[in-house]
């Protein structure tokens, strides 16, 4: 499977406000990001800064106030298979089982038969091969996000947002997952674009990392990660680069809700 | 020693439980029995044998006041209750699943027994009750044997209306419901004649489709049909409209069309709404099904209990509720069974 190429040209979205009538709070204001075919870019930011409905946007799920959307050059016009997202909340769909939900992506795509047998393969994937045939509401939250995981892996999306999709996961789980995740980019090489609010993911995980500012969201840095894969999240490299990320973050912090005060 | 024990398991309990999730299966224990409820279920097996020989003796005490081939129906039907009783009590030591049946059931039973005998000290016992808007239950009994045919003739008739007009209803109804839910067009035409229209009960409509229609029978199906539409599409089109935006969102990034949209995400979600329609849909055709007969239709349980109200034959008047209540609740039994395998996804999320 070929990976697709990402840009987004200042972007810019706002919602109407909830207390006022008729007046808009802008979320996100001049997004400029480009992501090469196949490159894997983290987005972290505080929270309410947007990072959701950016990914909302890049899926074709909302549309943006300004700026533009483009897939491979052209302009993203709705929702397509080919751009996977996981929610936040894993939103499995209660009235199937974990089987027929991972299945979801290949019976809406109407390939059900012909690809039956890679059900398996993501159920093993995630690790969920024992609650084959368990309804969602019997699944822990982190198990529900797992599956949430796996049925979007399934349709091979050539570009795959995640927003936190490992967040409700231990620590053990989540370092497991990761390398997975990582796995699977690297087989496949899909653009990915995601969202965590966990640093030591970035730098572990990602070729760039974006931080966003305090909503209204715009880029306040763009760190290249360096570091040769495999990573090791002890080295001094690792470290050093997780502190300044995280005194950057600490800046973005203060200086927005200076602006806003 | 022994806290090294208890640390050593600990750690393995949480390295172990890293990989291994669980469910969080129903206990099934709940229903098993202790020592002192079992102690307990030995006298309480007596209680409805017991009560059902009481019934026994008040009947034949009872009986002496009335002709005999009136009262000798019932006498075999409490006997043969007791009997069964008796051998119910004896097989549940063997039989399990009998034995949490009756325990379930024991008390359910017991009152039903009394209630009988109280009818009977009241009607046929001391005539506190003027005859004949009164029969005995060993009346209502014989009248229901003697009349057996025509009853069953009337239960038929009525089940193949009560059949016709749901179905059709609901087939109607679930249509309507899910376009009005689903597209905007169809709710704002389709909404105000549902409000305007849904809420008049559908027997109000007897005379005209006494006047237009070319039989009775096709005028009753449709007003049953009528009765039924209204709520199953009110509720299916709140089920439709309320379906959780973010189930459609996760559907539409995973390639879903709109026909998957409908079919797949909305109506399964609206299932638990809809099924609420089609219970409301139920007791209104009930109630349609049984006017329309007494009215219009010339056959069905409807018209019997009419017909034999008529000729003042108030025995075949409570013979015809009886199996109309038996009737009716046998089908609203195997809807509520349709619904918990339709729905078994619910289960554990809400009171089951
Ligand atoms: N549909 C909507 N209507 C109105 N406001 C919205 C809507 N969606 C998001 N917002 C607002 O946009 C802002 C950004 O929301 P978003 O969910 O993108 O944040 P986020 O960066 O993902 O935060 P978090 O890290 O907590 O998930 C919030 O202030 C939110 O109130
Ligand atoms: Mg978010």
């Amino acid at each position: 499977m070929v990976a697709s190429s990402l840009q987004l040209r200042d972007v810019g979205k706002s919602f109407p406000a909830p207390d006022q009538p008729l007046t808009y709070r802008t979320v996100l204001e001049t997004i400029s990001i480009s992501l090469e075919a196949g490159e894997l870019v983290s987005l972290v930011g505080p929270s309410g800064c947007g990072k959701s409905t950016l990914l909302r946007l890049i899926a074709g799920l909302d549309f943006p106030d300004s700026g533009e959307l483009l897939v491979d050059e052209e302009p993203i016009s709705g929702p397509s298979a080919e751009r996977g997202l996981v929610f936040q909340d894993p939103n499995l769909f209660p009235w199937l089982t974990v089987r027929r939900n991972i299945e979801a992506g290949l019976a809406a795509r109407g390939v059900l038969q012909q690809k039956r047998s890679e059900v398996k393969e993501f159920m093993r994937l995630v690790g969920l091969e024992a609650f084959a045939d368990a309804y969602p509401h019997h699944l822990s939250g982190g198990m529900a996000q797992r599956v949430a995981l796996a049925r979007a892996l399934i349709n091979h999306p050539k570009v795959l947002l995640l927003d936190e999709p490992l967040g409700a996961l231990d620590a053990f789980t989540r370092m497991r997952m990761q390398d997975e995740v990582l796995r699977l980019w690297q087989n496949r090489r899909t653009t990915m674009l995601l969202v965590t609010h966990d640093i030591d993911e970035a730098i572990y995980m990602s070729d760039r990392i974006i931080i966003l500012t305090q909503r209204p969201g715009t880029i306040e840095q763009i760190i290249p990660i360096a570091l040769d894969r495999p990573r090791d999240r002890s080295s001094s490299d690792f470290l050093s680069l997780r502190s300044e990320i995280l005194e950057l973050l600490h800046f973005a912090g203060n200086r927005s809700s200076q602006v806003t005060a | 020693m022994l806290q090294g024990q208890k640390i050593s398991r600990q750690s393995q309990v949480t390295v172990g439980s890293v990989p291994s999730d669980h469910f969080r299966a129903d206990s099934a224990e709940r229903y098993a029995l202790s020592a002192q409820e079992r102690k307990h279920s030995t006298s309480a097996l007596l209680t409805v044998p017991v009560t059902a020989a009481l019934a026994l003796g008040i009947h034949l005490f009872a009986a002496k006041n009335e002709p005999p081939n009136e009262s000798r129906t019932y006498t075999i039907v409490l006997g043969s209750f007791f009997a069964g009783a008796i051998v119910a009590a004896v097989m549940q030591r063997w039989w399990p699943a009998l034995q949490t049946r009756m325990r379930r059931f024991r008390p359910l039973f017991t009152v039903g027994v009394l209630l009988l005998c109280v009818w009977e000290i009241i009607t046929s016992g001391f005539r506190m009750l003027p005859l004949p808007y009164f029969p005995s239950p060993a009346g209502v009994v014989q009248s229901m044997i003697n009349d057996r045919g025509l009853l069953f003739d009337s239960t038929w008739h009525s089940l193949v209306l009560l059949l016709s007009g749901y179905l059709l209803g609901v087939a109607a109804g679930l249509v309507t419901g899910v376009c009005i839910g689903w597209s905007s067009p169809a709710r704002y035409w389709g909404m105000p004649l549902l409000k305007v229209v849904g809420p008049i009960p559908a027997t109000a409509w007897i005379p005209l489709a006494m006047v237009i229609s070319p039989s009775a029978l096709i005028s009753a199906a449709a007003l049953i049909a009528l009765a039924v539409w209204f709520p199953v599409t009110m509720l299916t089109a709140s089920g439709i409209s309320n379906t959780r935006a973010s189930y459609l969102d996760v559907a539409r990034t995973l390639g879903a069309n709109a026909r998957y949209l409908v079919f797949r995400i909305a109506i399964p979600a609206a299932l638990p709404s809809i099924f609420v329609g089609l219970f409301m849909g139920l007791g209104a055709s009930f109630l349609t099904l049984v006017v329309a007969e007494s009215v219009g239709v010339k056959s069905g349980l409807g018209w019997y209990v009419s017909w034999a109200q008529g000729w003042a034959e108030y025995g075949k008047v409570y013979a015809a509720l009886v199996i109309m209540a038996a009737f009716f609740s046998t089908i609203m039994t195997l809807l509520f069974r349709l619904r918990d395998r339709v729905l078994v996804w619910q289960k554990g999320m809400i009171r089951w």
